[in-house]
C-alpha cells in the first residue's frame, strides 16, 4: 500500500490564480492511497521544502507529486529535498499545472481546475508505479584525447597535461600548429604568429604527460563517458600500411579547425582561373615571404610588386542564396590587418576594402581598424563587387559604393578574397565517429549556446576552436581553456553518477532481431548473439525511448515510464475528460 | 554612370586643402549617417551632408564642389553636435564655399536683387548671403 503524499504549489498568483488550488487539494484528499495533500505559496522555497521535508518524515510518505512548474524548473530540487529525508528521489514526479495548465488556460478558471486536477490524478497514477532507482556508477579514466593540434588543440592539451592528465593528441598533418602556421603577423598588435605558436608546440612536444601522434588520425571510437576506447592509425611515412594503436580514455577534445571556402566557388570573381585572385590565407603567404626578404609584396602571376590591391569581404559569407549564410567572424579584422602591413610593406601602394560592415567584436579590434583606415589611408567602399576580369595585365572590378549611390569601376594589381570559414575537411567524419552533432553548415554543435558551449552532443566529447565556430585566436584560446577546465571537473571525480532513467530490456520477450541497433542514435544498443537478447549500455542510453517505440515485440521499456504507466496515465484522462476540448483558451 | 575609381585622386591637393582650412580630417568619419539625420537643411539639398564627407573620402570632390549641400549648409552646427566621431562638418562645409568664393565661383550681388525681394527674404538667408558677400572684399 503506498502512502503518496501530493504538494501543490502556488507559485504566487501563476498557479493559484486561475486555479482554484484549495478545491483541488481537497478533492485529492479523497483520492485512494493519497495519505498528505496540501498547497503553499511558494513550494520550491525553503519554507515549501521544509513542509515536503516535514510530510515525508511525519507521515512516512512512499511516493511523492508535486504539482507546480515544469520539472524542467524543480524536478532536481523536490528529489532533492526527498533524498535529504531519505526517500528514493526517483519516487518524485512533477505534475506540470503552471505551463500545461494555468498558463495556457487564465481566463476559464473552471476548466483549469478540472484540468489541474486530472494532471495531478494521472501523476498519482504513475508515481504508483515508479521504482526506487540508484544513480548509474561508471569509473573515471583519467586520460585525454584531442583530435587536431591547431592553437585550439595544443592549448587544451597543454592545460591538461599541466594539471596532471597524460592526454593523447592526436594530427593528421605532419607538423603540428594548424592555420596559425600559414599566418604572418596577428590583429591587433602585429605580433608574429610564430612567436604565439612556436614556444606553445615546443611545449607540447616536450611534455612529459603528451603522447603526441602526428600524420595520424582517429579510425574507430568506442565506449563512452569515462571509459573511451580510440582507435589511431598513423601514417609511417614509408609507404607502408598505418600503425594502429588503441587508447583508453575519459574525455575526447574535437579541435578539427577550418578551412577556407574554396575561391573557385565564386566564379564571378574569377576565382581559380585568374592567377591574381587569391585566398586570405595565400596572402598571408604573400606578407610572410615579403617579411622574411624585406621586399614588397608581389604577385603570384609575374611577381611584379603590387600597387593597388582589393580585398573583397564576405567572399561566400552572408550569402544564403549562393554560399554561406552566416557571418565568417574573422574576415573584417583580417582584412584590415592584411591591408594594413600591405601599406607598410609597399609604400605607395593603394589598399581597397569593398564591405557591407565592419565588424570588430574582438578587445581593442574597432580601435585598431578605424586608426588604420583614418591614419593608414585605407579606402572602404560599401558594396559588395560584382564582377572581377582580367584586362591586360591588371584585374578590373565591378562595384557600388552604396553610401554614395555610386556605381564604380577600379583597376587592381591583386584581389584578394577573404573567403568564408568552413569547417576544415573530414568532420563528416569525425562527427560520425565520435556520435559529436554538428549543424547545417557542418560546425560541431554545442550543448547549449549560452549555458553549455563546449560540450557537444555526446557526453565526454568536447568542442574547442574553429570546428565549433568560426573565431579568432584569442576566442579560440578561451574556449580551447574552458574545454580543459570541463574535462577537469570531470576527472575531479573517480566514478561518474548517471541518470537512471534508461531503458531495459525484457530478455523473455526480446527476440534479438536488432531494431533496435540502428534506431538508437546514442549506440546503446548491441545484439549478444550468445545470450539470445538485445543489452542496453546504460551508460550510453539517454533514455530517449526510440528502441521502445521501434521494438515490435514490446521487450524494451523505459524505467520508471513504462507502457503501464504511460497507459494509465492516459486512462485518467480519457474517464475523466471525455470528449470536453479544452485547449483553446484565448 | 559608372564612376572610375582613381588611386591618384583620393587624398589630392584640393581634399588636402579643404581639410587643411577647415582643420579636420574626413577620414575620421565612419559614415554612420548622424549628421544628415540631424540636418534640418536636407530637403534643399542635392546631397546629404554626409556624402559630401563620402565623396571627399574617395577622391570625388568634382561632385562635391557641383553640389548645391554647402550653399544651403546654414552652419547651425546640428551636425558637428551629434557627430560621434567628432567631425565638424560645419566647417568643412565652409571650407568648401571659401575655396569657391576665392576661385569667384558662386558669388552674389546683393545689389542686383530687387528690393521687395529683400524685404521678403528671411533674415538668416540675409546673413549667409552677407557673409558671401564679405567674403569678397
Amino acid at each position: 500500500m503506498n502512502r503518496i503524499g501530493v504538494f501543490l504549489c502556488w507559485c504566487g498568483s501563476n498557479i493559484a490564480g486561475t486555479v482554484d488550488v484549495h478545491r483541488v487539494i481537497e478533492e485529492v484528499r479523497k483520492l485512494p492511497e493519497v495519505a498528505h495533500a496540501e498547497n503553499y505559496m511558494y513550494m520550491c522555497s525553503d519554507p515549501g521544502q521544509d513542509l515536503v521535508k516535514a510530510a515525508i518524515r511525519d507521515k512516512n510518505l512512499t511516493n511523492l507529486v508535486v504539482a507546480s512548474c515544469s520539472p524542467r524548473m524543480h524536478e532536481n530540487t523536490f528529489r532533492k529535498a526527498a533524498a535529504s529525508v531519505g526517500l528514493n528521489p526517483y519516487l518524485v514526479e512533477i505534475a506540470n499545472v503552471r505551463e500545461q495548465c494555468s498558463w495556457v488556460h487564465q481566463q476559464q478558471k473552471d476548466v483549469a481546475t478540472r484540468k489541474a486536477y486530472n494532471i495531478i490524478k494521472a501523476t498519482i497514477e504513475k508515481v504508483k508505479r515508479n521504482a526506487a532507482l540508484e544513480a548509474i556508477r561508471v569509473p573515471v579514466t583519467k586520460r585525454a584525447l584531442v583530435v587536431g593540434a591547431g592553437i585550439a588543440g595544443i592549448t587544451a592539451a597543454l592545460d591538461l597535461a599541466d594539471a596532471g592528465f597524460e592526454t593523447v593528441v592526436v594530427e593528421r598533418e605532419a607538423e603540428i600548429g594548424g592555420k596559425l602556421r600559414r599566418i604572418s603577423r596577428t590583429f591587433p598588435y602585429h605580433e608574429p604568429a610564430d612567436a604565439i605558436l612556436a614556444p606553445r608546440a615546443e611545449a607540447l612536444r616536450d611534455h612529459p604527460n603528451v603522447t603526441l601522434y602526428t600524420s595520424s588520425e582517429v579510425t574507430a571510437v568506442g565506449g563512452y563517458v569515462g571509459n573511451f576506447d580510440v582507435e589511431v592509425a598513423t601514417d609511417p611515412g614509408d609507404g607502408g600500411p598505418p600503425e594502429t594503436r588503441t587508447e583508453k580514455v575519459g574525455a575526447i577534445v574535437v579541435s578539427t579547425g577550418y578551412d577556407l571556402y574554396p575561391v573557385e566557388n565564386l566564379g564571378e570573381y574569377g576565382g581559380g582561373r585568374l592567377p591574381d585572385v587569391i585566398d586570405g590565407l595565400a596572402f598571408e603567404g604573400l606578407l610572410a615571404d615579403s617579411f622574411r626578404n624585406g621586399e614588397p609584396v608581389r604577385r603570384p602571376s609575374d611577381g611584379r610588386p603590387v600597387r593597388d590591391v582589393v580585398f573583397i569581404q564576405c567572399s561566400g559569407s552572408r550569402d544564403p542564396e549562393n554560399h554561406k549564410p552566416y557571418c565568417s567572424r574573422i574576415c573584417c579584422l583580417y582584412t584590415n590587418k592584411q591591408a594594413r602591413l600591405l601599406r607598410d610593406r609597399n609604400p605607395g601602394c593603394r589598399a581597397w576594402v569593398s564591405f557591407m560592415d565592419v565588424r570588430t567584436d574582438c578587445k581593442n579590434t574597432e580601435e585598431y581598424c578605424q586608426q588604420n583606415i583614418e591614419e593608414r589611408g585605407i579606402v572602404y567602399v560599401r558594396g559588395r563587387v560584382s564582377r572581377v576580369w582580367q584586362e591586360g595585365d591588371r584585374l578590373r572590378l565591378w562595384t557600388a559604393d552604396t553610401l554614395t549611390g555610386e556605381k564604380i569601376e577600379l583597376d587592381a594589381d591583386l584581389v584578394v578574397l577573404a573567403t568564408a570559414v568552413v569547417p576544415a575537411a573530414g568532420y563528416a567524419e569525425v562527427s560520425s565517429l565520435l556520435r559529436a552533432g554538428v549543424d547545417a553548415n557542418g560546425f560541431f554543435q554545442e550543448s547549449h549556446i549560452k549555458l553549455r558551449p563546449v560540450e557537444s552532443s555526446t557526453r565526454g566529447v568536447y568542442l574547442a576552436g574553429a570546428g565549433q565556430y568560426p573565431k579568432d585566436i584569442t576566442d579560440t584560446v578561451a574556449q580551447a581553456q574552458a574545454t580543459a577546465s570541463k574535462i577537469q571537473s570531470l576527472f575531479a571525480n573517480e566514478e561518474l553518477a548517471q541518470d537512471p532513467l534508461v531503458c531495459r530490456v525484457d530478455p523473455d520477450l526480446c527476440s534479438a532481431c536488432g531494431i533496435c541497433v540502428p534506431i538508437c542514435p546514442y549506440g546503446a544498443r548491441e545484439v549478444d548473439a550468445l545470450a539470445g537478447f538485445s543489452r542496453v549500455n546504460e551508460a550510453l542510453c539517454e533514455g530517449c525511448g526510440a528502441c521502445v517505440a521501434a521494438c515490435p515485440n514490446k521487450a524494451c521499456q523505459l524505467k520508471n515510464d513504462s507502457m503501464v504507466q504511460v497507459v494509465g496515465e492516459i486512462e485518467v484522462f480519457a474517464a475523466e475528460e471525455g470528449e470536453e476540448d479544452y485547449t483553446c483558451a484565448c | 554612370m559608372r564612376v572610375k575609381l582613381d588611386g591618384d585622386r583620393v587624398r589630392n591637393d584640393r581634399i588636402r586643402k579643404v581639410e587643411e582650412i577647415a582643420d579636420q580630417s574626413v577620414y575620421r568619419c565612419y559614415q554612420c549617417g548622424k549628421c544628415s539625420a540631424a540636418c534640418p537643411a536636407t530637403p534643399e539639398m542635392d546631397m546629404l551632408p554626409s556624402q559630401v564627407i563620402r565623396y571627399l573620402q574617395l577622391g570625388m570632390d568634382d561632385k562635391v564642389f557641383a553640389a548645391n549641400t554647402p550653399w544651403i549648409c546654414a552652419s547651425c552646427l546640428q551636425c558637428m553636435t551629434v557627430c560621434p566621431k567628432g567631425v565638424d562638418l560645419a566647417r568643412l562645409m565652409e571650407a568648401i564655399r571659401m575655396l569657391q568664393l576665392r576661385k569667384g565661383q558662386n558669388q552674389i550681388e546683393i545689389r542686383a536683387f530687387d528690393r521687395a525681394y529683400l524685404e521678403r527674404a528671411p533674415q538668416i538667408a540675409m546673413i549667409s548671403a552677407y557673409r558671401k558677400f564679405l567674403s569678397l572684399s
